[in-house]
C-alpha cells in the first residue's frame, strides 16, 4: 500500500518529495542487490565451475554438488548444524523466557542481575571460545577442578568425545546468548497490559497457567526477533568453533561455514566450497522464506 | 558493472577520508607470514632489521592460525583484488600454482648475481623455480621424521631408545608400566597426520612412499602395507593421551620436557621448545630418526613467493629481502630459532647443535639415494586438496575407537580420488 | 517502576526464584571470574593450581605483557568501529524511516531481501568482496574495513529502526504532512528526537558486533592497521613457545573490556530501548 499515493498533490517540489524517499533508500538498495545479491549470484556461478586454487569459468555442471553429496565430512557437518542449531536456539530460548520470568516479579537489585546475565553477550566469539576450551579441558579446567575438590568419579571429557564435542559448542553459545534472549523478553515483558493479567487472576488462573496462555502468546513479535538473531548467532558460531574445537576431535564438531571456508580458502577446492555455501543458504532459505512471508503480511501498520 | 563501480566508490568517498594508502617513497615491502610466535617472530626480526638497514621499508603482515590457514585467506583476498603483498610465505607445490596464475615475479637478476644455483640444493631448487625461474627464495629445510626422547624418563622405565616399530612398542609398553604417558601427543589433524606420514615412510620405505603421496598410486594406496599402517597408527592412538584433543604440539612437547611423557613424534622445529625450556640436545634429550626411517628425510621447506610488483622502488626493496634472506648471518640465526637446517649449503655446520648438525649429514645421504621425500603432512607432496582429503580420513580414523583399518584404507583412495 | 503479579511474601516460591537466579549469576560469572583470577596469576600458578584458586601472588605482568603485543591495535579497532558505527546507524535510521512511514511498490520486498542479509554467512562474500574493494581502490585499507562494515551492517541497523517506527502512531507523521512538512523535516523535528531508545540499541549491538568482528579484520585489514581481534588471534594462535596463559586471558580481557564497559555502563538504555518499541515487530 503506498501511503503517498494518497496525499499526493501536483507541484514540482511534491514530486521531489515523492521521490526523496525512493532516492533515500536507494543506496542501500544497490549495497544489497551488489553486495548480497550479486555475491550470492557470483558464488552461484562458481559452483557450476571447476575452481580450484582461485576462481575460474570452466563449466562442469553438477558436478561439484556431487562430489559434496559423497563427501563424509559435509554430512557431519550438516548434521552437527542441525543438531548445534536446534539445541542452541531451544535451550537459549527455554533459558531466556524462563530468567526473564522469574526477573519480572519484583526483585531486588534487578539491574545488577540484569548486567551480569547480559555481558557474555558482548564479548567476542573468540574470547568466549577461548575461555571455555580452557574451562572444558579435561585434566586443566572444571574436571581437574571437580576432582581437586573431593568429587574422584568426576569426568568431563565432552571436549573430547567426538559424539558429544557437539554439546560443549552448544554450552558455550547458550552461556553467551541466552542472557541477550532474556534482555529481550523482559522488554517484551514489560510491555503487557497488566490489567489482563489481573483480571486472569480474579478468574483463579495460577500464575504459570497466565504466563503461558495469555502472557508468552501475546509476546509473539519477541520470539520472532529473538529467532533471528539466535539464527543470525548459530551461523555465524564459525568463530566459536574456530576458537574452541577447530572442528575437532577429527572433524567431529565441523560446522557448514567452517567446511565451506577450508574447503574454499585452505584447500583450494573453491568449486566445492561455493556448492556448500550455496547448499546452505539454500538450506537457510527454505526455512526462512515462508516465515519471514507469513511475518511480513501479517504484520499491518498500526 | 565500470558505472556501478564509479557510483559506489562516490558513496565510498563521501563518507570515507582517505583512498588507497601511498607508496613508500624509498621501497617497502610487505612480506605475509604466519611466524608469529617466539623464536620465529625472533628470526623475522632479524630479517627485519637487515632489510631497513639496507634502506628500505619493512610492513610486517603477520596472521597467525591454523598453520597458514588464515594467512592463505588473506593473501588470497588479496591477490583478487589486484594488490598482493610483496613477499608471502608460500610453499610446496603452492609455488607452482600461484606462478601458473602469472601473480609471481620472476628473480632472475638476483638468483644469477647471488649465484643461488650453486648454493641450493638441486631439489630445493626445483620446488622455488616456476618455469625455469626463481619465483621464491627458501629459508630453511625442516626434517619431519623426527623422534624426541627424554632420556631421564627413559632411564626410570628402563627402555631403550628405539630403532624400529616393534622397538618402539616395548619402549612405550616400559613407559606405561612405569606410569609414564609413553607418547605425548597433540590431536590436531596436521598431527595426527605427521605420525601417518612417519609410518608410511617407516612400514612402505621411501618408494613406497613416493608412489603413495607424490604418484598417488592406487595398488599402492589401498595395499596390504597401507592397511598395515592404519593398523600401526591405532596401536600408537593406545599410548597417548585420550584427553589430547586440539592439544598444540607444543603443549605436547612440554609433557616430553617435564618428564612426564617419554617420547614425541615431531618435526624438528620441536627443538625450539627444548632450546627455549634451556635443554641441550644430546643430554637433557635426544633426537633420533622415527624408528625404521632411518636413512630417509622427510622435508618440509619454508619459503618466501615473490608476487609482481609495479612501483620501482618498491621492486627494489623486494630484490633486497630475496637477497638477505640467503645471506648467512640471516640463514644461521632464523634456523638457530626455528630447529631447521640452513638451505645453503656452504654453512659453518659447528654453530648449530648436535641434532642439527646429525640433521644436515642425514639431509646429504638421503640426497644421493631415493630417501628424501617430500612431506605430505606439511604440504610439500600434494595439492593442498589431496593434503586435505588425506587429513579427513586420517584424523577421522584415528579419532574414532570403532574405526577399522581396512574400510580407511579405501575411504582414503576414494577421498584422494575425488580430490584429484 | 517494576510491577509484580506475584504477592510480595517471602514464601518458599520466592525463596525458590532468588535462589535459582543467584545461581545463574553464578553460572554466568564463572567464565570471567576465571579469566581474571588467570590473568594476575604466574605462569608456575596456572600449573599448580585449579581455575578457581586465588593467585599465590597477584602479579600484572600478564597485563603488561599482554598490553605490550596487543596495545597498539586497540587504536585501530577504535578507529575502525566508530565511523562504521555511526554511518551504518545512520543509514539505518533512514531506511526505517522509508520502510515504516514512506512505502512504495516494492518496499516490503526490499525489507525481506534485507532480512535475509542478516543470514548471509560471512564467509561467501570474502572473495567477491575483495575484488570489489580492489577495484575501488580500497584493498587493505582501515577505510575498506569501515565501508565493508557498513554494508553488512545494513540488515540489522534497518531491521532495529523499522520496527521502531512501525510502533509510532502514523497519524502524527500523517499530520504533520498536512501542514506541509518534508520528508526530512518530519524525520528531524517528529522522529530523531523520539528515537533515543533505539539509537541506543543500534550503537551498542553494532558496537559489539565490529569491535568484536574478526573475519573482516583479518581479511580486509592487513599489517599495522590490523583491529585488536587479528592481534588476539596472532597471540593465542601462536605456534610455538611456551603458552602463557595469563597473558592470553589478559589479552583477551582488553579486547573485551571496551564492550564489556558499554554493556555495564549503557546495559540500562540497552533494555528502555529494548521496551520502547524494538521487540514489537
Amino acid at each position: 500500500m503506498s501511503t503517498v499515493a494518497t496525499i499526493n498533490k501536483a507541484s514540482p517540489l511534491d514530486a521531489l518529495q515523492r521521490w526523496l524517499p525512493k532516492l533515500v533508500l536507494a543506496p542501500s538498495m544497490l549495497i544489497v542487490l551488489v553486495g548480497f545479491y550479486g555475491y550470492i549470484l557470483w558464488t552461484f556461478v562458481l559452483s557450476f565451475t571447476n575452481s580450484s586454487f582461485m576462481p575460474s569459468y570452466k563449466w562442469v555442471g553438477l558436478a561439484q554438488y556431487a562430489r559434496l553429496m559423497e563427501n563424509d565430512r559435509w554430512w557431519v557437518a550438516s548434521k552437527n548444524l542441525l543438531l548445534f542449531g536446534g539445541m542452541f536456539i531451544a535451550i537459549s530460548l527455554v533459558i531466556g523466557v524462563l530468567l526473564a520470568i522469574l526477573l519480572d516479579q519484583r526483585i531486588r537489585r534487578e539491574g545488577f542481575i540484569r548486567t551480569i546475565y547480559l555481558y557474555p553477550m558482548a564479548l567476542s566469539m573468540i574470547v568466549t571460545g577461548t575461555a571455555w576450551k580452557w574451562l572444558l579441558n579435561p585434566g586443566l579446567g572444571l574436571d581437574k577442578m571437580l576432582r581437586d575438590w573431593g568429587w574422584e568419579g568426576f569426568r568431563l571429557d565432552w571436549l573430547v568425545d567426538p559424539d558429544r564435542v557437539v554439546y560443549c559448542l552448544v554450552i558455550a553459545a547458550v552461556w553467551q546468548a541466552s542472557g541477550f534472549v532474556m534482555a529481550l523478553f523482559l522488554a517484551g515483558l514489560r510491555g503487557v497490559d497488566q490489567s489482563i493479567i489481573r483480571a486472569a487472576q480474579v478468574d483463579g488462573a495460577s500464575l504459570p497457567s497466565i504466563y503461558l496462555r495469555i502472557v508468552l502468546p501475546s509476546l509473539r513479535p519477541v520470539f520472532f526477533s529473538a529467532l533471528m538473531i539466535l539464527a543470525h548467532i548459530a551461523i555465524k558460531s564459525f568463530d566459536l568453533v574456530a576458537a574452541m574445537t577447530a572442528g575437532g576431535p577429527g572433524y567431529a564438531s565441523d560446522l557448514p561455514a567452517m567446511f565451506m571456508y577450508s574447503f574454499t580458502f585452505s584447500r583450494g577446492q573453491m568449486g566445492m566450497g561455493s556448492a556448500s555455501a550455496i547448499l546452505m543458504l539454500g538450506a537457510i532459505l527454505s526455512i526462512l522464506v515462508p516465515y519471514l512471508y507469513s511475518e511480513l503480511r501479517n504484520k499491518r501498520h498500526d | 558493472m565500470n558505472a556501478i563501480n564509479r557510483l559506489a566508490a562516490v558513496i565510498s568517498l563521501a563518507s570515507l577520508l582517505p583512498l588507497s594508502a601511498v607508496a613508500a617513497a624509498n621501497g617497502m615491502v610487505e612480506v605475509t607470514h604466519w611466524w608469529t610466535s617466539g623464536g620465529e617472530a625472533a628470526a623475522v626480526k632479524t630479517l627485519k632489521e637487515q632489510v631497513e638497514k639496507d634502506g628500505f621499508t619493512w610492513k610486517d603482515n603477520a596472521v597467525a592460525g591454523g598453520g597458514g590457514a588464515a594467512a592463505m585467506t588473506v593473501l588470497k583476498s588479496r591477490a583478487v583484488a589486484g594488490n598482493p603483498p610483496g613477499a608471502a610465505q608460500i610453499k610446496g607445490p603452492d609455488i607452482q600454482e600461484w606462478g601458473a596464475l602469472g601473480l609471481l615475479t620472476e628473480l632472475d637478476d638476483v638468483s644469477r648475481a647471488n649465484n643461488w644455483d650453486a648454493l641450493l640444493p638441486k631439489k630445493v631448487a626445483q620446488i622455488m623455480q616456476y618455469d625455469g625461474h626463481y619465483v621464491a627464495v627458501p629459508v630453511n629445510i625442516h626434517r619431519v621424521n623426527w623422534l624426541w626422547i627424554n632420556p631421564q624418563v627413559f632411564d626410570k622405565a628402563g627402555a631403550k631408545v628405539p630403532t624400529t616399530l616393534d622397538e618402539l612398542f616395548a619402549a612405550a609398553d616400559k613407559l606405561k608400566a612405569a606410569g609414564f604417558i609413553p607418547l605425548a601427543h597433540g590431536g590436531q589433524p596436521w598431527q595426527d597426520s605427521t605420525v601417518f606420514e612417519d609410518l608410511v615412510l617407516s612400514i612402505l620405505g621411501p618408494q613406497g612412499y613416493h608412489k603413495a603421496f607424490v604418484e598417488l598410486d592406487e595398488d599402492t594406496l589401498t595395499g596390504a602395507q597401507m592397511v598395515k599402517v592404519f593398523e600401526t597408527l591405532k596401536r600408537l592412538g593406545t599410548y597417548m593421551d585420550p584427553n589430547r584433543a586440539g592439544r598444540d604440539w607444543n603443549i605436547a612437547a612440554a609433557e616430553v620436557i617435564n618428564g612426564k611423557a617419554g617420547m614425541q613424534i615431531m618435526g624438528d622445529w620441536a627443538k625450539s621448545e627444548w632450546t627455549a625450556a634451556g635443554k641441550v640436545a644430546g643430554k637433557d634429550y635426544q633426537c633420533v630418526a622415527f624408528p625404521g626411517t632411518q636413512g630417509s628425510f622427510a622435508y618440509n621447506i619454508d619459503s618466501l613467493a615473490m608476487f609482481k610488483l609495479k612501483n620501482e622502488n618498491d621492486i627494489k626493496a623486494q630484490n633486497d629481502l630475496a637477497k638477505v634472506a640467503l645471506e648467512p648471518r640471516f640463514q644461521t640465526v632464523f634456523n638457530q630459532n626455528k630447529g631447521s637446517l640452513p638451505v645453503r649449503q656452504d654453512m659453518d655446520m659447528s654453530q648449530f647443535d648436535a641434532c642439527t648438525q646429525k640433521s644436515a649429514v642425514d639431509f646429504k645421504e638421503a640426497e644421493k639415494g631415493d630417501g628424501l621425500q617430500p612431506s605430505m603432512a606439511h604440504n610439500m607432496a600434494t595439492s593442498l586438496a589431496v593434503q586435505g582429503a588425506i587429513f579427513d580420513v586420517v584424523t577421522n580414523f584415528f579419532n574414532d575407537p570403532k574405526a577399522d583399518p581396512a574400510t580407511a584404507v579405501k575411504q582414503l583412495n576414494s577421498a584422494i580420488k575425488s580430490a584429484k | 517502576m517494576t510491577r509484580s503479579l506475584a504477592p510480595r511474601s517471602l514464601s518458599f516460591s520466592r525463596l525458590a526464584i532468588y535462589s535459582t537466579l543467584i545461581l545463574a549469576c553464578a553460572l554466568y560469572l564463572i567464565p570471567l571470574i576465571v579469566m581474571l583470577l588467570t590473568s594476575f596469576k604466574s605462569p608456575e600458578d596456572i600449573r599448580t593450581g585449579n581455575l578457581l584458586s586465588w593467585p599465590e601472588v597477584i602479579t600484572g605482568i600478564g597485563w603488561i605483557k599482554a598490553w605490550d603485543t596487543v596495545g597498539g591495535y586497540f587504536w585501530n579497532s577504535v578507529k575502525i568501529t566508530v565511523p562504521a558505527v555511526v554511518i551504518s546507524t545512520l543509514l539505518g535510521a533512514l531506511n526505517g524511516y522509508v520502510l515504516s512511514m514512506w512505502r512504495f511498490r516494492g518496499s516490503q520486498l526490499f525489507f525481506g531481501l534485507l532480512l535475509f542479509g542478516c543470514f548471509l554467512p560471512f564467509q561467501t562474500v570474502l572473495l567477491p568482496a575483495s575484488f570489489t574493494l580492489g577495484k575501488l581502490g580500497l584493498a587493505s585499507t582501515t577505510s575498506g574495513l569501515v565501508l565493508v562494515h557498513i554494508v553488512y551492517g545494513l540488515a540489522f541497523t534497518t531491521l532495529f529502526f523499522r520496527n521502531y517506527y512501525c510502533s509510532v502512531p502514523e497519524a502524527l507523521v500523517r499530520a504533520a504532512r498536512l501542514d506541509g512538512a518534508g520528508f526530512f523535516t518530519i524525520f528531524g523535528r517528529i522522529l530523531l528526537p523520539m528515537s533515543v531508545p533505539i539509537i541506543m540499541v543500534c550503537l551498542i549491538w553494532q558496537f559489539t558486533q565490529i569491535w568484536n568482528d574478526f573475519l573482516f579484520g583479518v581479511v580486509f585489514a592487513s599489517g599495522d592497521a590490523q583491529p585488536i581481534t587479528v592481534a588476539l588471534n596472532n597471540l593465542v594462535n601462536t605456534s610455538t613457545g611456551v603458552k602463557e596463559y595469563n597473558v592470553d586471558m589478559a589479552a583477551a580481557m582488553i579486547a573485551g573490556l571496551p564492550t564489556l564497559l558499554v554493556y555495564v555502563l549503557a546495559g540500562k538504555y540497552f533494555l528502555r530501548g529494548l521496551t520502547a518499541g524494538a521487540v514489537k515487530g
